[in-house]
């Protein structure tokens, strides 16, 4: 009798669950813009594989949408005074999708993992803890080589993805085949170029905020055609939406359109000093990478290539950035101050510059855009389109003049900056050598206070945009579209998707 | 037939030798360095020489080739570098979807372009004629993105009839596998159709005047009898030949296509390794394609002489 | 097997030349294909003459406008005049489609007639290197030929020549095979004519029809493959116009600007049309057996 009355009860409180929260099977499907690389948050470099690992793999810290550091598997952390060990409780209760544990033991093993795996790429993104110390079950200290105020920033991507030290250890290298985090969702099944699935972990710490059975993330490389999907109800998101479908997305009632200006940027990298060919005008004179900045209109180019829907720009961060310098405020052409710099320089009857560019839409049609204004002030621009691999090899190599690339841009401000701008840097292609910027740029990397860190930027930026070594143009939007079932959706910066709190209502 | 079979095996062994060395070089011939692409975004010069070590690039050209094929005699074609996949999974995975894909974009080839074909040489100078090769030759110059976008939109997006994109196995649903394959597979047919079509008119003209097909009609043969057992025939050699390349074209080469109903087929396969630089996974696709073309070839050669029954007898 | 069996049998001689032409000449469809033809040579090449805007113009009050009387064929998606680029991108467009054809004949058809007329160690040798060719993949002979080369629209039409080069070796082969067994081409071995003479006399016109069909069919996918190529750093490189080119971008803007691809395709398939017509033209006209 009473089991019947449990029955009856639990019968109704599932009726009412459902009611109140949408528990029926529901598979979200996200197109993504192309298939992820390997899955292992220690070998993997792709923006794609980072929307996943939002799914499948808690970090230590988070961020919030203004960037601020927030608790996720870290409860809370205390950096010394002298800034050189970092000390943080952990959350209890947590568990791997294979049941193991997580505590201070597990932190400490993924920490080695990055930094001691021949494959891993996180190397240098935790370059500063030299040892961790396990003071408790649930606490940990990081020891550092001194201050970095870097750290944290990294500890809220990859480099702080958190791995079962179990499975790890088992699978090696072959981890990503089939890996194991403490995500809100565990790893399913995965087709290469057709797509990822995974389904919830019962047993996830947040499971009352994760309102979806299973995760199923496809690969659908084509702009218009992952818009038509949506439309047709094969999909139920997409990211990264083309600026110019917006109008198209906009009109459609059954879809939302969300967007959030990302971290990075687009610009033209000039050869400074690389190999025999930085030895030209362009790489010898800055007056002359002067003239062509003052040739282009950012804000039209923006107008006419994306619609206005991107953020121009003219810093390594985009103008909503706390980091912005706002001293240098972006402007618009001034053709008679580039032909005039261009006269100074020795040529006032004009000069050529090749750039090289990957060969895609966007950054043909930007480029295209920028040869027509550059025009103007006599500065005659010539283009090679060449895909990405062979591109990148060439600037490497120094085997260019002027290369047009971007950065997909990093939550803490020395990601945009420190290995583009110092010597020897391993982003450093223009081999653009100042002292004085080296010495800002490793300034603000030890700074303890966001406001002595942000004078340090601020100087920095002054000489950057002086010498302009990389020449910005535009800040890419992050768009996803969605169907208007779903709620509770959240744009961040950094273009990941989080699904916690997300609901979908039929 | 089984000694010319032998033979061609046989032959077929240094062929597949001289690609596996051509396939090699690539490595050398192709601009880009692939651990530039796969150190990811920050390409930490560290890190940069410990890959570079680990996946023996260090090592001289000819070293690495002879390792590479050890294993691939064993049956292992390596690891992709960019999901670290074993290659010859990820072609398991793919060749069935590829396979799926070429049979059926065939039979829309076979099935529109030969009867087109016939028609419009049969009623050659007439209006049939003139729209069946007015059609044909749209079919050959609408890109495949267009026709494959505009589809999408149109039974998709807008009848709601078909699945826009994906990929259902056959094993596991095939009405549904084939539903999904219908669009693409009707994409690349027309396209493919065109040539056929053209082909087959042209050839089924030269035969129609040749004697042993007057000497067919002059002996009273119904028209239908004539044309499709004389004539039809003989036309047959471009055709046989055509169909085998193309086929082969269709298992590599459906890139766009695949791209825009989002199959993972070996073009979008092949072309994501080349651009990632992942050349384990070049290689193995290679290999394996060069393998089918030699097998379509054969089977081409084998169709002449079951076409034509004066080939048989010298 | 007399001379005179041989007479009645295809041969092309001086004497056959001129009712060739005669024949082309009343050939009504023929005349259309040679017209379309000839107009979009002479666009081509009138195009620095005619009074149209520059092709690399920009107007970014006018981006991806619908056509107009202002821009007839409409704007690009950076403001460019679609009728403008439509006609200097002719010029590179058919450079592709006519070059490259023309080079995969000239190496095609005569390995072709070598290695399915003699067979043995030459056809093993042809047909071997023949399926080495088509394993690789066009992308991959796109991208070291890019490297090697370095851009220009010559090396993209050798790319693309190369890689069309094995489909016509394969069809002359398998019909020669065919053809080499006829009761006249053993005739002609009968009475001892040299072999250069078997094949060109008896041999190629056989070959001739299925290889002009190919040759105008693959005058479109050229077209098309230029396009490709221009973007991997082969080709025309931008702003320069190509029809190819043009279509590719306009794969974007399907829905906001269809007549972006709209005019490349009409064009790309007139082309193909006219060469066509032409193709079939001669093809009746040289085929001996035709009255």
């Amino acid at each position: 009798m009473l089991n019947l009355k449990t029955a009856v009860i639990t019968a109704l409180l599932g009726a009412t669950a459902l009611t109140a929260s949408p528990a029926f099977a529901k598979d979200l499907r996200i197109a993504l813009q192309s298939d992820a690389d390997v899955l292992d948050p220690d070998q993997s470099r792709t923006f794609v594989g980072r929307i996943v690992y939002a799914s499948l793999c808690d970090k230590l810290v988070d961020i919030t949408p203004d960037l601020e550091i927030i608790p996720q598997l870290a409860t809370s952390w205390v950096t010394s005074d002298d800034g050189t060990s970092v000390t943080m409780q952990l959350r209890e209760g947590v568990l791997f999708h294979d049941g193991t544990a997580f505590n201070a033991e597990a932190v400490a093993a993924n920490i080695e993992r990055s930094q001691t795996m021949d494959e891993s790429r996180r190397k240098s993104e935790l370059k500063s803890i030299t040892s961790t110390e396990v003071t408790g079950e649930y606490e940990i200290k990081l020891n550092l080589a001194g201050p970095d105020a870097t750290l944290l920033a990294q500890l809220a991507d990859r480099a702080g993805m958190m791995v079962s030290p179990t499975a790890a250890n088992a699978a090696g290298v072959d981890f990503g085949l089939n890996p194991v985090c403490s995500g809100a969702f565990s790893f399913t099944e995965r087709v290469a170029q057709d797509k990822i699935v995974l389904t919830k972990f019962a047993d996830y710490w947040n499971a009352d905020e994760i309102h979806f059975d299973s995760v199923t993330f496809l690969p659908i490389p084509d702009t218009t055609v992952r818009l038509a999907n949506l439309q047709s109800g094969d999909i139920d998101m997409l990211e990264r939406l083309a600026a110019t479908d917006l109008t198209q997305a906009n009109g459609d009632d059954s879809i939302v359109v969300e967007s959030a200006v990302s971290l990075g940027y687009q610009g033209i990298t000039f050869n400074i000093n690389n190999g025999e060919k930085g030895d030209n005008p362009w790489g010898n004179d800055k007056r002359l990478r002067q003239a062509l900045s003052y040739a282009i209109d950012r804000e039209a180019l923006n107008q006419v290539v994306f619609e206005g829907a991107f953020a121009p720009g003219n810093q390594s961060f985009p103008s909503s950035s706390p980091w912005y310098n706002a001293s240098l405020p972006l402007e618009g052409a001034d053709v008679a101050k580039a032909k005039a710099l261009l006269t100074e320089a020795g040529f006032a009857d004009g000069i050529d510059l090749e750039v090289q560019v990957p060969n895609s839409t966007e950054p043909l049609a930007v480029m295209q855009v920028v040869q027509a204004m550059a025009a103007q002030a006599g500065i005659n621009i010539q283009l090679t389109s060449k895909e990405f691999a062979t591109l990148l090899a060439d600037q490497s190599a120094g085997d260019f003049t002027a290369s047009q690339i971007g950065w997909s841009g990093r939550v803490d401000p020395d990601g945009n900056n420190h290995s583009f701008m110092v010597e020897g840097g391993g982003l450093n292609d223009a081999k653009y050598s100042n002292p004085k910027m080296d010495e800002l740029m490793n300034a603000a990397r030890v700074a303890p206070t966001t406001a002595e860190r942000k004078a340090f930027y601020d100087e920095a930026m002054v000489i950057m945009l002086d010498d302009l070594p990389r020449l910005f143009l535009y800040h890419v939007n992050w768009i996803w579209a969605y169907s208007d079932n779903m709620k509770g959706f959240t744009a961040y910066p950094d273009g990941m998707i989080r699904l916690e709190g997300v609901t979908w209502t039929e | 037939m089984l000694p010319f079979l032998f033979r061609r095996i046989l032959i077929a062994l240094p062929t597949i030798v001289l690609i596996s060395i051509f396939v090699f070089a690539l490595q050398k011939l192709l601009p880009g360095d692939p651990l530039l692409v796969l150190a990811g975004e920050e390409r930490d010069p560290e890190t940069l020489a410990l890959l570079r070590e680990k996946y023996r690039f260090n090592d001289p050209i000819w070293m690495q080739y002879f390792a590479w094929v050890g294993n691939a005699l064993q049956g292992d074609l390596g690891v992709s570098l960019r999901t670290n996949q074993p290659v010859t999974e990820l072609m398991g995975q793919k060749l069935p979807v590829t396979i799926q894909l070429a049979v059926m974009s065939m039979i829309f080839a076979l099935v529109i372009g030969i009867p087109a074909g016939i028609l419009s040489a049969v009623k050659k100078g007439t209006a049939t004629d003139y729209i069946a090769n007015l059609v044909a030759l749209s079919g050959l110059s609408i890109p495949n993105f267009w026709l494959g976008i505009m589809l999408i939109l149109l039974v998709s997006v807008k009848w709601q009839l078909l699945p826009a994109s994906g990929y259902v196995p056959l094993s596991e649903d095939i009405w549904q596998s084939v539903r999904t394959m219908l669009m693409p597979s009707f994409v690349l047919g027309t396209a493919l159709a065109a040539t056929l079509m053209r082909h087959t008119r042209s050839s089924m003209l030269s035969v129609m005047n040749a004697d042993y097909v007057r000497t067919a009609r002059a002996k009273g043969l119904a028209e239908r009898v004539v044309i499709l057992k004389h004539a039809l025939r003989n036309a047959l050699t471009p055709i046989v030949t055509l169909t085998a390349l193309l086929f082969g074209e269709l298992v590599a080469g459906a890139v766009l296509t695949e791209q825009i109903f989002t199959i993972p087929g070996f073009g979008k396969l092949i072309v994501d390794a080349v651009f990632n630089r992942d050349y384990a996974v070049v290689q193995g696709v290679v290999l394996v394609t060069a393998a089918g073309f030699i097998v379509m070839n054969l089977f081409a050669d084998m169709m002449y002489f079951v076409l034509n029954p004066r080939l048989r007898e010298q | 097997m007399t001379n005179t069996a041989l007479a009645s049998e295809p041969v092309l001689t001086a004497k056959t030349e001129n009712r060739v032409w005669k024949k082309f000449r009343s050939h009504k469809s023929a005349m259309v294909g040679g017209v379309l033809v000839a107009f979009f040579i002479l666009i081509a090449i009138a195009a620095p003459i005619l009074p149209i805007p520059d092709p690399a113009a920009t107007d970014w009050g006018a981006v991806r406008k619908a056509p107009s009387l202002a821009h007839w064929m409409g704007t690009d998606e950076i403001g460019r005049d679609v009728l403008s680029r439509m006609i200097w991108g002719a010029q590179a467009s058919l450079l592709a489609g006519v070059v490259s054809v023309s080079i995969a004949i000239a190496i095609g058809v005569p390995l072709g007639l070598i290695a399915g007329f003699f067979g043995g160690w030459s056809d093993a040798v042809i047909s071997r290197c023949t399926e080495a060719l088509l394993a690789a993949p066009f992308l991959i002979l796109a991208i070291a030929l890019a490297a090697f080369l370095g851009p220009s629209l010559t090396n993209a039409m050798i790319a693309i020549g190369i890689s069309a080069t094995p489909i016509f070796i394969r069809l002359t082969r398998g019909e020669v095979i065919n053809v080499k067994s006829e009761d006249y081409v053993d005739s002609a071995r009968a009475i001892g004519l040299p072999t250069p003479r078997i094949l060109s006399r008896y041999i190629l016109p056989n070959v001739l029809p299925p290889i002009l069909v190919q040759a105008t069919l693959t005058i479109a996918t050229a077209i098309i493959a230029e396009a490709a190529l221009s973007f991997l750093g082969l080709g025309q490189q931008p702003p320069d116009p190509s029809w190819g080119s043009m279509l590719n971008t306009a794969k974007n803007f399907l829905n906001q600007a269809p007549w972006m691809a709209l005019w490349p395709g009409i064009s790309i398939f007139l082309v193909v049309l006219g060469f066509n017509l032409l193709g079939d033209g001669l093809r009746d006209a040289l085929d001996p057996r035709e009255h």
